[in-house]
């Protein structure tokens, strides 16, 4: 068997072993995403919505839909990684991989794979519940789904990393309550930072996820804040060292080796 | 070309304990070979830098001719590893776990299954393949692990601890499934805190302890290292006139039970001999003390001496 082959394998077995993971909890995985978003477009989007009008020339429960549908995105496909990565060293199965001629980069892929599936899954769930309440009418399907698949890895690269480092289930709570959650809420998916005063416009540019919440919403809406060039270069810049820090990580056993 | 190859292995964890002092050790192909040792004296360490669960600070790893440093994905594709915890997702189901194992290794789902179906078979585990792993007894989640080590095929299987906490019908029907496949060419390193199972399992033998090799040898050597046995007999007739036993030092345990020292040059025929001779009928006969746990005490307190000096 060729060493293609034997990659192969093992990557479909890793990945395959992931989305069995979450859609066997499929009530604690999918469901929820689905509940939140449907609050979330029942109070901003219809009861405050309708009094804000519109917000880039776009009706208000309309400007919303990508930012909830990637934050759901984002959410899921960092809490699919940190907290499968971490059981498995919790529970040291992930011996079962260290043992086995699994190449660092095979394993990466595969755990980020499973992030990517479960970050797809819920974006088609919460994107079913936002058809329910706005008249989504996308540009440009390319573009969306480059941006959709493209934060998920960004994401589940997040999630690894914090599990390689974490020590306890405290530790793979801390950086998506403190980090995370309020990055996403800055990042531009209830407003446009054309309405921040120019200091904070400014600041507002140093997050990473403002970014790609307006190339999400350009690929759906046709409109943004920034460049979206430069968003796409932001974030493939971020997945390549993200990439690179996982890799090393791995190659020395950092977290998972003694 | 030898089954595993270690040359002046040394590990010193983060926290400065230096778990191995350099060790030189050498399996041969098709052997079973045990390593033994107390707790904290370095087996584990050895046995997780072979199996690339912990990095080596210096020294050098072959098996079956492949250097660990060099080409690991070969080293680890002959190794089959049996660790002393259970290591596996205790919440997925039986058969997955060793299929998934076997998937790692990159081999086809369908050989995979034919593959874990004979050895969950051989490991009475085939009824419980849809089981989750967690409602497993104990000797289950052993055995378990056994058919996942095995999925790929590995040359050399190390089993670390495999019969702890096992009742002995499991651990005799594991000792005579291990023996066959050892039959069968795998060579087989095995570490046990029970000595029975290494003297009867084992040909050749090392002995750690302080991150040393305190003994490296055939079993059969070390055991006639032995210069005495105590024998417990348990006899027909009272032994309340029993004086003397020709040149044999005994002593009374109680009025039908004699316990009898047999010193090198002397035999247990003479043994016999001697007793029939004084009208005493031999009911029967056990060990005192397993002769491999008796050396091994008897080197630990020999090495602790020598430390204390």
């Amino acid at each position: 068997m060729t060493r293609f082959n034997r990659y192969r394998i093992a990557f479909q077995t890793i990945l395959t072993k992931e989305i069995l993971r979450f859609s066997r909890i499929w009530i604690q995985t999918l469901v929820p995403p689905a509940i939140t978003t449907t609050l979330y477009f029942i109070i901003f989007g219809n009861l405050i919505g309708q009094r804000i009008g519109e917000m880039d020339g776009v009706r208000y429960i309309d400007f919303i839909v990508p930012g909830l549908i990637l934050m759901a995105v984002i959410t899921n496909s960092y809490s699919n990684v940190v907290s499968s990565f971490f059981s498995s060293k919790y529970q040291r199965h992930v011996e079962e991989l260290l043992i086995s001629p699994v190449p660092s980069w095979v394993i990466l892929s595969g755990y980020v794979g499973g992030g990517v599936a479960r970050g797809v899954l819920v974006g088609i769930v919460v994107t079913g519940v936002s058809l329910l309440f706005s008249d989504l009418d996308i540009r440009s399907y390319g573009w969306t789904l480059t941006v959709f698949v493209l934060t998920s890895i960004l994401f589940s690269l997040g999630g690894f990393i914090n599990a390689v480092y974490a020590k306890s289930f405290d530790d793979i709570s801390i950086i998506p309550t403190f980090v995370l959650t309020p990055l996403t809420y800055l990042g531009g998916v209830f407003y446009s930072i054309t309405m921040l005063p120019g200091i904070w416009q400014k600041i507002s540019l140093a997050n990473p996820v403002l970014y790609m919440v307006n190339a999400f919403r350009y690929g759906l809406l046709g409109v943004t804040d920034i460049p979206i060039a430069s968003a796409l270069v932001i974030i493939i810049v971020f997945i390549s060292g993200l990439t690179a820090f996982s890799l090393y990580l791995l190659n020395h056993g950092v977290g998972v080796k003694s | 070309m030898s089954a595993l190859l270690l040359q002046d292995l040394r590990k010193t964890y983060r926290n400065g304990f230096e778990a191995l002092k350099g060790i030189d050790l050498e399996v041969a192909p098709g052997d079973f070979f045990a390593l033994l040792g107390p707790n904290g004296a370095g087996k584990s360490t050895a046995i997780g830098i072979v199996s690339s669960l912990v990095t080596k600070s210096s020294g050098r790893v072959e098996v079956f001719g492949q250097d660990l440093d060099r080409n690991p994905e070969g080293v680890k594709s002959a190794i089959g590893l049996v660790p002393q915890e259970f290591n596996f997702n205790q919440w997925e189901p039986v058969a997955e776990i060793v299929v998934n194992q076997a998937g790692f290794y990159g081999i086809p789902r369908k050989l995979a299954w034919e593959r874990a179906e004979q050895s969950l078979r051989q490991l009475e585990l085939w009824d419980r393949r849809k089981d989750q792993a967690i409602s497993l007894s104990g000797g289950m989640k052993r055995r378990l692990m056994i058919a996942r080590a095995l999925v790929h095929q590995p040359r050399l299987l190390i089993l670390d601890e495999p019969t702890a906490g096992v009742d002995i019908e499991i651990r005799r029907s594991m000792w005579s499934f291990l023996t066959e496949i050892n039959r069968q060419g795998t060579t087989i390193i095995l570490t046990t805190h029970y000595l029975e199972e290494a003297e009867s399992l084992c040909r050749n033998i090392a002995i750690i302890n302080q991150g040393r090799i305190a003994e490296h040898s055939s079993m059969k050597r070390l055991l006639n290292q032995l210069h005495n046995e105590v024998f417990v007999l348990n006899i027909a007739q009272e032994l309340t006139r029993l004086e003397e036993l020709g040149g044999y030092r005994w002593q009374r345990l109680d009025e039908h039970t004699l316990e009898v020292e047999v010193n090198r040059g002397q035999s247990i025929n003479g043994l016999f001999q001697a007793l029939a001779q004084r009208g005493l009928e031999v009911i029967s006969m056990r060990n005192k003390q397993n002769r491999l746990e008796q050396l091994f005490i008897g080197m630990l307190n020999a090495s602790r001496g020598g430390a204390a000096k």
